[in-house]
């Protein structure tokens, strides 16, 4: 169950070896939080994962090695949840694929994987597990976007679009199922110093997977819908969707 | 006989409940029983389902008692009939959907008063034995439990009649067991007689919470009826400045000796409670700013006299002064508000003044703070007064870092011997059940007695664990 302050008993990770996914649940755990599925690609990666979970103070905590672009991995993580946990009370979507923006490594079986990856599985396993929170009448989905969805830039267009798609849809599907006690949280980061940015320039504003765990954690309990981290990325990128095209592509990065 | 699932019948409907407080909130099919018969039907047919059932009374616990997630909600409030009423024994017989507010305004006149009432006469019978609720009074007449003489469940095998001599195993279960043995059909509980409809009163205002506990000490005893209303958010030497409040019903010859009261006149035992007004919507901001609860903490406590004693008040202003504003919980806004409200033994004085601090430093002003003494616990094993201080503050969901700083007051008053109020709570730490409520192995070996199917079940319960040891 979710309780008054918005903290979960159970929780379902997509992309579970996600570094702000796992910051996640440190604090989640100290919490509520008593029982842990975790999924992913990454069978190594989950083992460690399911480790650090456990230690957080996770009683109890599974790992599925799962594809998110693979329908039938979808509907076994969701048979895996309702069946090991009793109730689905939160399920954190981080799947993502930050990928290439360079044409040259940009071929469609590429880029077709990138959008799955980003947009098309995380959908899918959202729509899917908010049919499973409808019927317990209750449930929380967070889904990790990124500013980088909020206005498509050249410097990471491929991952920027996914992000574009799962974000409009996270937002109205929150909309959706309103009524039926189910509330979807929108987050927001901008340049997240991860594994995914290793090697990257760090943009202004920069963050790291603690402080994104942080303000998701205070974002449940606020109730909030859309989750910037840091908050100033909230006004700076208001100020961004509305510069004239003309501007925005001679932005660096 | 007719075998009906529960979604196929008339009145079923899909509704997002919540507590009193607001979160959290569980959708659940909601159903309205019109009798007892009604209800053993719908058990009956959920078991069969394999579908949980929690019954529902006017929905004034605070956080997830009454919410039932995926769920059916028995909405009780359709089993409104008064059964019977016993002169001698003073004991009325009445549906477990009967309001308090009913009882109230049927008993008043009749020179009868509930023995027991909470802050709001807008609960149901059922729900308040549930709760095992408590009063003013609990450090002269017990909790509500005490004063039940007769009980009809329903559980999912049928019904049965229970009473502290037949079954008392299964009625201590059942008061303040949550409404998780079984759905409280009738209830026959004694009244006690009043002479007038008014209650007598005296006001002091102590200046600090050390006073207002010395004069409660010294004095409580000398009244039926005592209450401190404390300010919050003040700190240092007046932290807890309060208006505490005593009395008892008013007898024919105090009405006649007060001024302006003399001889015939009005009806003494008349009884005519008012609303003034409702909330029309859900505020689209929080309200209880600490600005805003700050300037309503000195008002309340200005308004009140430094020392007056003797005022008549009628029942309404005395027991239920905030149901004179209806659907109040609405100011608190989207977010909600949580009420937490706790007992520590005699001895543990400190902590009161520890959760008061605590929660001021912290930055969770509590709009509304109450602090009464409890007497001795009745026979139920998951009552929740035991001797000692209770304080109840009406604190603002929808901040971060509140839950933390509330994790860390529950293990302190777990490690008083103190505890927190089920029919209050939305968010209490489920490891601190057992400890706070020592009983609870001998309640679920009850429970599971009356209910093997585990057919009753609550989001509080299934949060908390109630029904099974956590692994």
């Amino acid at each position: 169950m979710n309780d008054a302050t918005g903290m979960p008993q159970t929780a379902v990770v997509v992309g579970g070896t996600s570094e702000i996914a796992l910051a996640v649940l440190d604090l989640l755990a100290a919490r509520r939080l008593e029982q842990v599925l975790l999924a992913s690609r990454d069978l190594e990666g989950l083992a460690a994962a399911a480790e650090r979970v456990r230690r957080a103070g996770a009683r109890e905590v599974a790992t599925l090695r799962f594809d998110v672009t693979a329908a039938g991995d979808v509907e076994t993580l969701v048979r895996e949840a309702t069946e090991r946990l009793g109730t689905v009370d939160l399920v954190l979507v981080a799947a993502g694929d930050l990928g290439t923006a360079d044409l040259a490594e940009l071929g469609p079986e590429r880029v077709l994987a990138m959008m799955a990856t980003n947009a098309g599985g995380p959908a899918a396993a959202m729509i899917a597990f908010a049919r499973v929170m409808a019927a317990q009448g209750f449930g929380r989905i967070v889904v990790l976007s990124s500013v980088a969805g909020l206005r498509v830039r050249r410097a990471n267009f491929v991952y920027g679009a996914g992000k574009a798609a799962l974000d409009g849809l996270a937002l109205a599907l929150g909309d959706a199922v309103a009524g039926d006690g189910v509330s979807v949280t929108v987050v927001r980061p901008g340049f997240v110093r991860t594994k995914m940015t290793a090697g990257m320039a760090s943009a202004p504003l920069a963050t790291d997977a603690p402080a994104v765990a942080a303000a998701v954690v205070a974002g449940m309990e606020r109730g909030d819908e859309v989750v910037y981290v840091p908050p100033a990325l909230r006004y700076l990128f208001g100020a961004v969707r509305l510069l004239p095209r003309a501007v925005f592509r001679r932005l660096p990065g | 006989m007719e075998r009906r699932a529960v979604g196929e019948r008339a009145r079923a409907e899909h509704r997002l409940l919540s507590g009193w407080g607001g979160q959290p909130r569980s959708m659940a099919e909601v159903v309205r029983p019109r009798c007892a018969h009604e209800v053993v039907d719908l058990l009956a047919a959920a078991e069969r389902e394999q579908r949980g059932v929690l019954a529902r009374g006017l929905g004034r616990s605070y956080g997830d008692a009454a919410c039932n997630g995926g769920g059916i909600v028995l909405d009780m409030t359709g089993l409104d009939r008064l059964i019977g009423f016993d002169a001698e024994s003073r004991c009325v017989t009445v549906e477990g959907g009967v309001s308090l507010d009913a009882l109230i305004s049927w008993a008043v006149p009749r020179g009868f008063f509930v023995p027991v009432t909470p802050g709001t006469r807008q609960v149901t019978v059922g729900g308040a034995v549930a709760a095992d609720v408590h009063g003013k009074n609990h450090h002269h007449d017990g909790a509500l439990g005490s004063w039940v003489r007769r009980l009809r469940l329903a559980t999912p095998a049928g019904e049965a009649c229970i009473s502290p001599e037949r079954d008392s195993a299964a009625f201590w279960a059942t008061v303040g067991g949550m409404g998780l043995t079984g759905v409280v059909i009738e209830v026959t509980i004694e009244l006690i007689p009043i002479e007038s409809s008014l209650v007598r009163v005296d006001t002091e205002r102590p200046e600090g919470l050390e006073e207002c506990m010395r004069l409660m000490e010294e004095g409580d005893a000398g009244y039926r009826y005592s209450v401190a209303w404390l300010d919050c958010v003040r700190s240092g030497s007046s932290l807890g400045r309060a208006v505490l409040t005593r009395g008892d019903h008013a007898t024919l010859a105090e009405l006649s000796a007060a001024p302006g009261r003399s001889g015939g006149g009005s009806d003494p035992l008349g009884y005519r409670p008012r609303q003034l007004a409702t909330v029309p919507f859900q505020a689209p901001v929080r309200l209880p700013s600490l600005p805003a609860v700050r300037a309503f903490n000195e008002l309340w406590y200005r308004r009140a006299p430094r020392r007056r004693s003797g005022e008549l008040q009628t029942i309404p202003a005395f027991f239920h002064p905030l149901d004179v504003l209806g659907e109040w919980h609405r100011l608190y806004g989207r977010a909600g508000f949580t009420q937490y409200q706790v007992v520590v033994p005699f001895g543990a004085e400190e902590v009161v003044r520890e959760i008061i601090e605590v929660l001021l430093a912290g930055g969770f002003p509590s709009l509304f703070a109450v602090l009464k003494r409890f007497g001795g616990a009745d026979p139920a094993p998951l009552s929740f007064p035991r001797p000692g201080w209770t304080l109840a503050l009406d604190i603002p969901l929808g901040s971060a870092g509140l839950g933390a700083v509330l994790d860390r007051l529950d293990e302190r008053i777990a490690g008083a011997g103190g505890r927190v109020y089920f029919a209050k709570d939305g968010r209490l730490r489920p490891d601190l059940v057992g400890a706070m409520y020592p009983r609870l192995g001998e309640w679920r070996a009850v429970r599971d007695r009356l209910d093997p199917g585990r057919v009753l079940s609550s989001d509080l319960g299934r949060r908390l664990h109630l029904l099974e040891e956590a692994a």
